[in-house]
């Protein structure tokens, strides 16, 4: 028979467990930051296509109807999204290094999986919106389906990134109410936002 | 519950299938690898106290190949559950008689 403390022991272990086996915690704070400046710096290429010279918050003269501008703000997103992968996949496999775990294993499987069914129906949704010419939704899609999928795949991983997704839905909201500052929005959820929560998400778990 | 002691199971008893179980509770299945990896034990060890809960019928066992390569998954059974929540409720008990 074993002592009470061995008990309480038990206890503890059989929670560490069940959350590690379920949990994706090599989630690096730092990659969502890394991923927020991406943004920034892909709004800022945006807005001199849109925008310049006049201010972004004004409501812009130039609808976004030419081929060749979409197709510029496309190659600028793809190349943000290949960038913040990238840095995610870097940093976090280091963060997984020194947690002593490795970054493909079944938590990290599974918010894959789960961040990948909502991400690509969103996204080829908005390439077909983009195809029918549907401008004015489109950075609101963006935030509602990336929140949608932030949401559904924040069981397997930190609870910051389940109130990220919550905030993207916000603002994609409010982007559809007010249409033709879709790049402000876009560059709140993606750019501000990431970098608050990477923030965030870095001091409290990363230190 | 007079006296928990009764209740709390003996191949549980061991912290290491506690924790397998554990992981096996909190999740659909599992493979051997990831498994291993999440409580930090060797090949050998790992393998002698998944076969023991597989005698036991707490586990079963499905094996599978990926790319040619093993992939042995394990899922707790219905038994493995009942045992496993009797257990843990009489440790419960324990500590709670204990902070009386």
């Amino acid at each position: 028979m074993k002592e009470i403390q061995e008990y309480e022991k038990d206890i503890a272990s059989i929670r560490t467990m069940m959350e590690r086996s379920v949990k994706f915690i090599s989630l690096s704070g730092l990659s969502g930051i890394m991923a927020g400046f991406y943004a920034l710096i892909g709004a800022t290429v945006a807005y001199f296509l849109i925008y310049y010279p006049y201010s972004p918050f004004g409501f812009r003269f130039y609808y976004v109807n030419e081929q060749s501008v979409v197709i510029k703000l496309l190659t600028v997103a793809m190349l943000v999204l290949i960038f913040s992968i990238g840095t995610g996949y870097w940093l976090s496999s280091r963060k997984a290094k020194k947690l002593g775990t490795s970054i493909w294993n079944k938590p990290s499987q599974q918010l894959l999986t789960d961040l990948l069914v909502p991400l690509v129906t969103g996204g080829l949704f908005i390439l077909i919106l983009l195809s029918r010419g549907y401008f004015v939704v489109v950075a609101s899609a963006c935030l509602i389906f990336y929140g949608l999928s932030l949401i559904y795949a924040s069981r397997n991983t930190y609870k910051e990134i389940q109130y990220l997704g919550f905030t993207e839905i916000v603002l994609g909201l409010l982007s559809a109410i007010l249409p033709g500052y879709g790049l402000i929005f876009w560059t709140l959820g993606f750019g501000a936002m990431h970098i608050v929560y990477g923030a965030v998400m870095h001091f409290r778990y990363d230190k | 519950m007079k006296n928990p002691f009764e209740n709390l199971d003996r191949v549980l008893e061991h912290r290491v299938r506690l924790q397998i179980m554990s992981v096996l509770i909190a999740n659909d299945s599992y493979d051997f690898n990831s498994m291993k990896e999440i409580i930090g034990l060797t090949d050998g060890s790992m393998a002698s106290h998944i076969k023991a809960l597989e005698k036991e019928k707490y586990i079963s066992v499905s094996k599978t190949f990926i790319d040619k390569k093993p992939n042995t998954k394990y899922k707790a059974t219905e038994r493995g559950r009942t045992i496993f929540k009797k257990h843990i409720d009489a440790l419960e008990e324990l500590i709670k008689q204990q902070k009386k």
